[in-house]
Order: C-alpha cells, then sequence, then structure tokens
C-alpha cells in the first residue's frame, strides 16, 4: 500500500478547485499570451544558432520529457525509456527513409518513411509499456531503464540494421512547395508546431474522461478497479499515447541533426530526460520545456561559465548532477514548484493551500 | 522443492529435461554430426564456464542490490557507480601495494563507507519514499559517475592477476578425441574458477547468515514487516546502515573481480547496474536465491549468445527478462 501511495506524484486538490470552467487555463493568462508571442515572433529576434540549437532543441527535447511528464504527472508511472522511443522513431526514420547509407536505408519518400517510424514507434513505446504495467511502481523505473539500456546496447552491436556505433548519417530532410523544411525557419515553425500540438494535446487529455480516469488509477487502483475501470487498460493506453508524442519529438530531432547513433539513446541521455522533467516539474505540461531551457542553457553555456569562473570546463554533467539533487531534495515538484511557493510567499493569504507537498 | 513439483509439473519436467540436456552438453564427447551441426566443442564449454563465472560476477553484484532493495525497498541505482569506485580502489591499492587481497579489503571498507554516508546523511532523510530516494540515487550516479572520471580519467584499467593465480588449468571434461585416441581435456584459466569459488562460498555464507543467525533473523523480519520489527525494539537505523553497507562492500568487491576479469572504464558502471536489474529483475526482487539463479541464467544466456548469435546476444537477454515478466512477473524465486 505504501508503494501505491508513494508511486503517485503531486495531488494537488487545490488546483483543481482553481479552475471552475472547463476552459483552456491559458485563455485567462496573460503570460502565457506572452510566450506565444514571443515563440511565433522568435526567428525576427533569434539568428541561426539560437534559432535551432538553444529554441528548437529546447523544444524538442521538452516535447519528448513531456511524453515522461505525461506518464509520470497524470499516471504515476516514472518511464524512463521515453528517450528510447524517440530514439526509435528516428532511427526508424533513417532506415525506411533516404540517408548516406544507401545499403540500409530503403529510400522512401518522407511522407512514407514518418508515419511508418510513427507507428513503430507507438508500437514499440505500447509493448514496453504492456510489459513494465504488469509491475507496479517503483518497478517501473527498473524496466524501462532496462529496455532503454539494452536498446543502447542492442543499437551498439546490431550492423544489420542500426549500423553499429557508427550509426546512421546524412539523413534526408524533407523538401516540398519548393521549401526546404530544414532550413533554419521553416524548421523552427515545424517543431514550435509540433510542440504546441503535442502540449495542447496532453492539456486537453489531463480535463478529458480518459485523463481523469488515469488520475484516479494513479491516486487509487484498487478503488478504480472496484468503480469498475479497466486500470491495466488505461495505463497501457497512456503508455501508447506518450509514446506517439515521443515519436514524434523523435522524427523532429534526427532531422535536426541529420544523423542518429547509439550515443543518442544512451542510457546516460535517458536519465537526462527524467532529469529535464523532474527539474522542470511533473504536475504540470509547461514544466518539461521550462526543464529543457534550462538544460540546453546549461549544456550550451557552462563550459563557457565554468572556464571563466576558474572552473574544468568538462563537469557539466557534475553540475547538471547536483542540480538535479538540489531540486529533489528541496521542490518535489521542480521549478514550477519553487516559483508558486515564491509567490504564495509574495501574496500573504489566509487560505493559503497547505502542505501540498508531493512525493517529496 | 518437491512442492515446487508438485504445483508445477510441467514447469519442473521442462527444468529437468533442460538441465539434463545440458549435464550431456558439458561431460558427454560430443558426436560429429553435433560437432559439425553447432561447431567445436571447445568453444561450448569455454562459453559455459565463462558464463558461469561471469554469473558469479553478477551474482556479486547483484546480492548487495536485492539486499538493500529488500530491506530498505530502496532502487539504488547508484549501485553501478559503487561497483566502479571499488574497482578502482582496487587498482590503486593494487598498483601500489602489489597486493591483490589487500585490494579486496580495501575496496570493500570505503565502499561500505560510502554506503554508510549515503544511508546516514541522504537516505535516513526521506525514508519511506521509494520514488525520491530512486531519484536521489540517480543524481548520485551522475555526481559519482562525473567525479570519477575527473579522478580517473577515461582510460582502461585492468587490476593485474596475482602470480600465484596466472596460467590455466587442466579441468577433467573431455572437449575432444584426437585421431590417436588420447582424449582433450579443457584448459581454463584458473583465477576465473578461484573467483567463481569465491563468489559461491560468500553466496552460502549470506544464505546461511541470513538464515541461520539472529542478525539475518532480523533482517528477514525488516523485510517483511519493517515497522513491527522497528516496534519490537530492534534499532532499525541501525540494521539499515548494516545492510547498506554490507551491500556497498559487496559491490565494491566485485568491482574488484570485474576489474581483474575484464577492466574498468567509465560506463562500466552503466553496465553492471543494468546486468544487476536484470538479474533481479528475472531472479525476483529481494531474494539473495533469486539473485544467484537470475545470475547465472543472465551469465549464461549472455556469453552463448555472444558465441552464436554474436549479434543479437543483448536482446536474449532481454528475451528472458520479457520472459519471466510475461509468466511471472514477480521474478522467479519471489516469496510474494
Amino acid at each position: 500500500m505504501s508503494l501505491a501511495h508513494d508511486a503517485h506524484v503531486a495531488v494537488r486538490p487545490t488546483a483543481v478547485a482553481q479552475r471552475p470552467t472547463r476552459t483552456w487555463p491559458e485563455v485567462n493568462n496573460p503570460a502565457a499570451w506572452i510566450v506565444a508571442v514571443i515563440l511565433l515572433i522568435m526567428p525576427l529576434i533569434a539568428s541561426g544558432f539560437f534559432l535551432i540549437e538553444i529554441f528548437a532543441s529546447t523544444l524538442i527535447l521538452g516535447t519528448i520529457a513531456l511524453s515522461l511528464m505525461f506518464l509520470a504527472g497524470y499516471g504515476g508511472m516514472v518511464s524512463l525509456m521515453q528517450l528510447t522511443i524517440a530514439g526509435f522513431s528516428a532511427y526508424m526514420v533513417a532506415v525506411f527513409g533516404v540517408s548516406g547509407n544507401a545499403n540500409i536505408s530503403l529510400g522512401w519518400p518522407w511522407w512514407l518513411a514518418v508515419p511508418m517510424a510513427l507507428a513503430l514507434a507507438t508500437a514499440f513505446g505500447t509493448l514496453g509499456g504492456a510489459l513494465a504495467v504488469r509491475t507496479e511502481g517503483i518497478y517501473t523505473i527498473m524496466i524501462t531503464l532496462a529496455i532503454g539500456a539494452a536498446f543502447y546496447y542492442f543499437t551498439n552491436q546490431n550492423w544489420a540494421i542500426f549500423n553499429g556505433h557508427t550509426g546512421i548519417n546524412t539523413v534526408a530532410t524533407p523538401h516540398f512547395w519548393g521549401v526546404n523544411w530544414r532550413a533554419d525557419i521553416p524548421f523552427y515553425y515545424i517543431v514550435l508546431a509540433v510542440a504546441a500540438l503535442c502540449y495542447f494535446a496532453v492539456e486537453y487529455l489531463s480535463r478529458a474522461p480518459f485523463g481523469l480516469a488515469l488520475q484516479g488509477v494513479r491516486d487509487n487502483p484498487r478503488r478504480m478497479a472496484a468503480l469498475g475501470f479497466n486500470v491495466n487498460a488505461h495505463r497501457v493506453a497512456a503508455y501508447a499515447f506518450a509514446s506517439f508524442v515521443a515519436a514524434l519529438a523523435g522524427v523532429l530531432q534526427v532531422w535536426n541533426y541529420r544523423q542518429i547513433s547509439p550515443g543518442s539513446v544512451s542510457v546516460g541521455a535517458c536519465i537526462d530526460v527524467l532529469i529535464i522533467a523532474v527539474v522542470g516539474g511533473i504536475t504540470r505540461p509547461i514544466g518539461p520545456f521550462i526543464g529543457a531551457l534550462i538544460f540546453v542553457l546549461l549544456r550550451t553555456f557552462a563550459l563557457d561559465f565554468l572556464v571563466r569562473i576558474g572552473l574544468d570546463g568538462n563537469r557539466f554533467r557534475l553540475l547538471i548532477g547536483l542540480g538535479f539533487l538540489a531540486i529533489v531534495f528541496w521542490s518535489s515538484d521542480g521549478v514550477i514548484g519553487l516559483w508558486q511557493r515564491w509567490r504564495q510567499r509574495q501574496r500573504p493569504r489566509t487560505d493559503r493551500p497547505g502542505g501540498g507537498r508531493g512525493h517529496g | 522443492m518437491s512442492r515446487f513439483v508438485e504445483r508445477h509439473p510441467a514447469w519442473a519436467l521442462i527444468s529437468i529435461i533442460a538441465i539434463a540436456i545440458m549435464l550431456w552438453l558439458i561431460f558427454a564427447t560430443w558426436p560429429p554430426g553435433l560437432e559439425q551441426a553447432v561447431g567445436r566443442k571447445r568453444v561450448f564449454l569455454n562459453a559455459v564456464f565463462n558464463g558461469i563465472t561471469l554469473g558469479g560476477l553478477y551474482f556479486l553484484v547483484a546480492s548487495g542490490f536485492t539486499l538493500i532493495f529488500g530491506l530498505m525497498r530502496n532502487v539504488n541505482l547508484a549501485h553501478g557507480s559503487l561497483y566502479l569506485f571499488g574497482g578502482y580502489v582496487g587498482y590503486a591499492i593494487s598498483a601500489s601495494t602489489g597486493s591483490w587481497v589487500l585490494s579486496f579489503i580495501a575496496a570493500f571498507i570505503l565502499t561500505a563507507l560510502v554506503g554508510v554516508l549515503l544511508q546516514v546523511i541522504v537516505f535516513r532523510r526521506m525514508e519511506g519514499q521509494d520514488l525520491r530516494q530512486t531519484m536521489v540515487t540517480i543524481g548520485l550516479s551522475i555526481v559519482f559517475a562525473d567525479l570519477m572520471l575527473w579522478a580517473c580519467g577515461g582510460d582502461f584499467y585492468q587490476i593485474q592477476t596475482p602470480n600465484w593465480l596466472i596460467g590455466p588449468v587442466e579441468l577433467p571434461l573431455i572437449t575432444a578425441i584426437k585421431s590417436s585416441g588420447e582424449p582433450v581435456y579443457l584448459r581454463y584459466p584458473s583465477v576465473r574458477l578461484v573467483i567463481f569459488a569465491a563468489s559461491v562460498v560468500i553466496g552460502v555464507a549470506m544464505w546461511l547468515a541470513l538464515n541461520r543467525t539472529r542478525i539475518g533473523m532480523i533482517i528477514r523480519a525488516g523485510v517483511d514487516d519493517r515497522d513491527i520489527l522497528a516496534a519490537t525494539g530492534v534499532r532499525i537505523q541501525l540494521v539499515f546502515v548494516l545492510v547498506f553497507a554490507f551491500g556497498a562492500g559487496l559491490a565494491g568487491i566485485a568491482g574488484v573481480v570485474g576489474g581483474t576479469f575484464q577492466s574498468l572504464s567509465p560506463g562500466e558502471d552503466i553496465r553492471f547496474l543494468l546486468a544487476s536489474l536484470v538479474v533481479v529483475i528475472v531472479g525476483g526482487m529481494g531474494s539473495i536465491p533469486g539473485a544467484a539463479l537470475g545470475a547465472l541464467i543472465i551469465g549464461l544466456a549472455e556469453q552463448l549468445g555472444s558465441v552464436y548469435i554474436p549479434t543479437y546476444a543483448i536482446v536474449v537477454t532481454f528475451l528472458i527478462m520479457v520472459l519471466v515478466l510475461a509468466i511471472r512477473p514477480q521474478g522467479l524465486l519471489a516469496g510474494r
């Protein structure tokens, strides 16, 4: 019983009470409109490097982490294989589509290769999820980590499909309607559109009957089973949806780097996705994107920063690890939690929701 | 055992047949037809022995992992880092003093100390919050991995095998018959056999300590229900610290063993973490005999797989895990 109680993340009855109407919560929030406008006119502000390396990377990583947030936040299942699913989808785009490794790639056009990759990756993630739901809570982490690690070693060993540790290079990107969609500005808008689609899909699902039932399953699987809900079917369906989101991000990732290799699906990278989601906060869909922005900024600028303050520039992962530890120790719902607590302290109210510490 | 046969006659029959075939393959002289179909018997025997000794190493790593999990419900994902740390300590000691045995002692003590520190400083503060503890161990494994990369660099290290263990030993197992009718016996590195024997001794000692001593009784009671155990007046925190120290120390010893057998480098921590995860999932969480069985199965599968189907070896390991999860989600030898 302690397992079931502990595995779920934050239950915030107050947060539900705050939005009585079933409208989009973003509509009445001026900050959300400002962020949306900034994101839309970003190509006017930022140039190539910032646009792709910072913002597009953030959105892609954020989308992968969003799929983990959906599973962990609403389903109570911390899955470490979301990056593996994205990587699988990326590999499938490279294998079915056009790439520099002609002996492996089948050379399908992108509009055939991408749906194929999405379908296969979703099936892969759903199967993995069906395995993981056979056990509960803490075991999910172990099984999904084992799946992710097995996939990493498999891609390293297998030369027939995955081309071993060199991976598949110069993957073709789509050109149609006279536009090179991998050019910086069109690509940024594709990434933004996909990320926004996934964000709103998660936001919508969390309030749709399926999402509510899933949150019920997270909080008390036994009671939901007694009410007639098929607990495992809900969990597997959640895995299927999250796999699709991750697979979409995987397609974007392989188009972004134009290559895929086992290094991109390593265990460290799988754990990075968990770090992104937890640092951002796994109670709200916006959390993973905030976490991804922090992560990408650190990854890009930590080297310069560390050298400037007189430290070894290679200690980026140490910084990431310590930051993650600090977040896990002091704020169980990540940066958003810190922000909310700070705002609550700014305007003292008598009806302040107390003691909403999630799984921490 | 007899209860298992009564309750699952089909499974018992299948396992008996599998064991019998395995024994025949190991002890009999292979008929020429089989050698043509499968390959030389020497290759097969070597793979089996490598698998069993690798299983011994996996058992050393996974038993500490499963012991900690069984008592404290703490999925210690930094266990691989403890393994690598023990290996580096063992390398440093063996390189500076030249004593192989001393490197085991030092690795055990130092990793056990790290374990004590982890339990006292970190995990005691978040008792009963499984998910948060696991997240913390993930963070710790990243920090440890980077600190060790900082201190030791990305090179490969191998711990020097002591002189008295260098060289092969001849085993009374016939690999082939020469044309002159003279049998050829299997030659196998003695250091691996010694290490395997040591891991069996450690396993049996652990089993005896858990089942025949007072502290073992306390630990078993803690696995079943730690709240009631604490209520009976046992100093549960002390037991936790001791068990964590012992489990971590085992990982450290395993690091020295792994550094002698194979090599130490960044990335080995993840490999052995994965191995212990799979071993524990297959064998059953929190069960020492389960860890032994799982380690044997995974070690054999990995070595036989890498000999006969090289590019799909990892898939065999993974399929075993999937099969166990599908048939018996709690693991082969789990209590519940």
